[in-house]
């Protein structure tokens, strides 16, 4: 055989599309209150659509006022049995729940990928993976709650109403149920409305896993089934996960009501790199800091920020490194970068971007071809970008990431702090010292050193400033959850 | 002079290599990526016990790998200890396979400069087109890095028209900053290609050593403009690990480098894997070993 036709063989991955032969979707779902799906008081049916291709995946019942009082009621019900069941068997409970979760792992992933657009290896390897290793963790909690807060005597909250958002459906109900059930408190969560399927699928397992009717309630809907639950009679703390705006009008809401609170709200975090960093390693955590869930995180390292010495090397390696991510259909396993996650939301990426390029800051969008149909945006990099442009300033919540440099170490921390928000933080450099010298200075409730969006159960996240207040996550996670009773 | 090493971050650069182990291979990627490693293997076999017989052997199963599928194609280098090389370049004559010679005391490259050249030397005389060479490891960890490049640029002189291959043995390096380090030495000292492994140490081509060395090279191509290959040796056995080496060099380097001319894995036990899943991508069933001749 000659060279010749040797080096003429043509290498590209076909597409390797994951099988959904083994999903089976309900055509319609009702409100999981009591231990059942059961009709909402006023008939009202939602479609769920899958974000890659605008088709519905099932109609979904939206939770009005009545349904949550009913859930509220039935919840109350439930609450002292099972905060009085033995500390073991409630953890017995999160770890059947957990173990069922693994079970059907690769269903949660496909019906999470379809739902929300996000590409099928993160949902694999990401989302539903670490939405079982929380449960186990505060499975492993449940019977030593009081280690936990260094207390002598701990009790549960009561009622908790928990909202949750689209980015990481299950993960974020994970997060939120996981701890409140441990402490012996019952819970309503409200999944967002465009993602509501697998915490559907969730209340599924909590049955499966034979729950005590009332332990966890599930209420799909929009806005004002959450507005709802906030206002609810009978609530005793509400955790809400999303946009800062609706925050503020919970916390509102809430003033002069003995219900606590916990927030986790937006962020505009920084990504520091260094000059002295590994730069192939930090250009892997920038990607993965704004590119990861299309860049839908509420910690995504959005405002880059490096050292002007390496700035031009950085962005240049970055840009050429961005050529290579793979956009397109989530469902194969070989696709980087997946559909933005509903019309409305890629509007408000669409109309931040073009500010940034009124504003006079250079945009660059890889070339990419996406499908006609859904909701898609190529990533994207701005540079010549000012602190004071609203690309700098304000979350976009997509794969748009905007480079600024810094001259110093003092000036990196100083403008990674010049910001309304606090939730995360990268810091790239070879240095330990200097490492946990800025890691000290900056006022960001994660601050990932060499990495960036690694998750842990057993690591606290929250934030600071408008970002929010409470942490999920180890043993600080149990805090928002219990009362020190001594 | 002090060395100065460049940053590598071991834990970043295993996550990536091992993220890119997780792209999916299947149906003609996966047909088309098994022809393609399999011209790219250097079929290699170094034994005491090699025979001019064994070598005529693995010869013949290098330009033909599977006569009953004839899409397969032939390797691109057979590798053998300089004493084989004759015999290989007879058996291969006229064939496009190319014959490999390790040389410069193979493979802990204990010897002196002199019976490294005369080695090489050697080995080019009797015929061989490739010379895999290693580099002194005493040297570089002594932290001798002009010896390093001296060496590899006599021997490169000594290899005349022959492509040169330094194997950096990056088991024996410490860390992957000197993988990197090494990397660049030998580049810049006019090696043709750079090489893992020797296939005699504890470990050879993990995919976290295959990425640095390719970084390395992607690095040295934008600032010289000269392009060196790779060759993945040590460890590769099978073909997920082969197509794995693949897709690191398709992410990393480009589509450019997925030639003969610029990437080789080197192995032996592992073209047997090949054929056996390509046979598996067309019966639809997997065979055993027995289906394909040994050598």
């Amino acid at each position: 055989m000659s060279t010749e036709t040797r080096t003429s063989i043509v290498w590209d991955y076909a597409p390797a599309p994951e099988s959904t032969d083994h999903v089976r979707l309900a055509a319609r779902y009702g409100l999981f209150i009591d231990g059942d799906f059961r009709e909402p008081a006023a008939p009202r049916y939602e479609a769920s659509v899958n974000p890659a291709t605008e088709e519905p995946l099932a109609e979904v019942a939206w939770a009005g006022a009545e349904d949550v009082a009913r859930a509220v009621d039935a919840a109350r019900a439930a609450q002292p049995k099972w905060a009085a069941l033995p500390e073991l068997e409630r953890a017995k409970y999160l770890f059947r729940i957990a173990r069922l979760i693994q079970e059907r792992a690769r269903e949660l992933a496909v019906v999470e990928t379809l739902d929300g657009g996000k590409p099928v290896r993160e949902s694999r390897d990401v989302d539903i993976p670490l939405a079982a290793a929380h449960f186990f963790h505060y499975a492993g909690w449940a019977d030593k709650l009081r280690y936990g807060v260094n207390a002598r005597e701990v009790a549960p909250l009561g009622v908790v109403g928990q909202i949750v958002p689209w980015n990481f459906p299950l993960l974020m109900a994970a997060w939120k149920l996981a701890p409140a059930l441990a402490c012996g408190n019952t819970a309503i969560l409200k999944p967002a409305e465009t993602t509501p399927l697998t915490a559907l699928l969730l209340a599924e397992i909590c049955r499966e896993a034979e729950l005590p009717p009332g332990v966890v309630s599930i209420l799909p809907g929009d806005g004002e089934t959450g507005a709802a639950l906030v206002r609810a009679p009978g609530i005793d703390k509400i955790a809400f996960t999303g946009s800062t705006a609706v925050g503020r009008d919970i916390q509102a809401a809430l003033a002069g009501r003995p219900v606590k609170l916990t927030l986790e709200l937006g962020g505009k975090s920084a990504n520091i790199v260094f000059e002295d960093a590994a730069l192939d390693q930090a250009v892997e955590g920038i990607v993965n800091g704004i590119f990861f869930n299309q860049g839908h995180v509420c910690c995504a390292g959005s405002r880059l920020l490096v050292q002007e010495s390496v700035l031009d090397e950085a962005v240049a390696r970055l840009w050429r490194r961005m050529g290579r991510l793979r956009v397109g259909d989530p469902l194969d396993k070989n696709t980087d970068v997946g559909a933005i996650n509903s019309a409305e939301q890629l509007q408000r990426i669409e109309a931040l971007v073009a500010a940034g390029e009124s504003e006079g800051a250079q945009r660059r969008t890889i070339a990419c071809e996406v499908p006609e149909r859904g909701y898609w945006f190529a990533p994207t990099l701005f540079t010549d970008v000012s602190p004071a442009h609203r690309i700098a300033v304000e979350e976009i919540f997509g794969p748009v990431v905007s480079v600024l440099s810094f001259r110093t170490q003092a000036e990196a921390i100083e403008k990674a702090n010049n910001s309304r928000y606090g939730l995360a933080a990268g810091i790239w450099t070879d240095k330990g010292a200097k490492a946990f010298e800025v890691a000290a200075a900056l006022r960001a409730g994660v601050v990932w050193q060499n990495t960036y969006n690694h998750f842990d159960p057993t690591a606290a996240f929250g934030g600071y400033k408008e970002s929010g207040f409470g942490r999920e996550g180890g043993p600080a996670g149990l805090r928002p959850y219990l009362q020190v009773v001594r | 002079m002090i060395r100065r090493l460049a940053h590598v971050d071991r834990v970043g650069i295993e996550e990536r290599a091992a993220e890119l182990g997780t792209r999916s291979i299947k149906t003609t990627a996966k047909q088309q990526g098994i022809r393609l490693a399999v011209s790219m293997l250097d079929l290699t076999t170094l034994e005491g016990a090699d025979t001019p017989g064994k070598v005529r052997h693995l010869c013949a199963k290098a330009v033909c790998p599977a006569p009953a599928m004839p899409e397969i194609p032939s390797v691109a280098a057979i590798c053998v200890y300089p004493a084989q090389v004759a015999v290989a370049h007879e058996a291969l004559a006229g064939t496009g396979v190319r014959t490999a010679s390790v040389a410069t005391g193979f493979p802990a490259g204990q010897v002196s400069l002199e019976a490294k050249l005369r080695d090489t030397a050697d080995a080019v005389a009797a015929g061989a087109d490739e010379i895999d060479m290693v580099i002194s490891r005493e040297a570089f960890l002594a932290g001798d890095d002009a010896r390093v490049q001296h060496e590899i640029a006599r021997i490169k002189d000594a290899c005349g028209d022959a492509h040169l291959k330094v194997i950096l043995e990056t088991a024996e390096l410490g860390s992957y900053e000197h993988v990197r380090h090494a990397s660049m030495l030998a580049m810049e000292a006019g090696a043709d290609f750079i090489k893992t492994s020797t296939g005699k140490a504890s470990s050879g081509a993990t995919p976290g050593v295959c990425l640095v060395m390719l970084e390395a090279i992607r690095d040295y191509a934008d600032r010289s403009g000269r392009v060196v290959g790779f060759k993945a040796a040590g460890g590769v056995s099978t073909s997920k690990a082969a197509l794995h080496r693949l897709v690191l060099v398709k992410e990393t380097l480009g589509d450019d480098w997925l030639t003969p001319e610029r990437f080789r894995i080197g192995a032996s036990s592992v073209l047997n894997d090949l054929l056996l899943q390509y046979a598996k991508t067309e019966t639809g069933r997997y065979g055993r070993s027995e289906d394909f001749s040994k050598e």
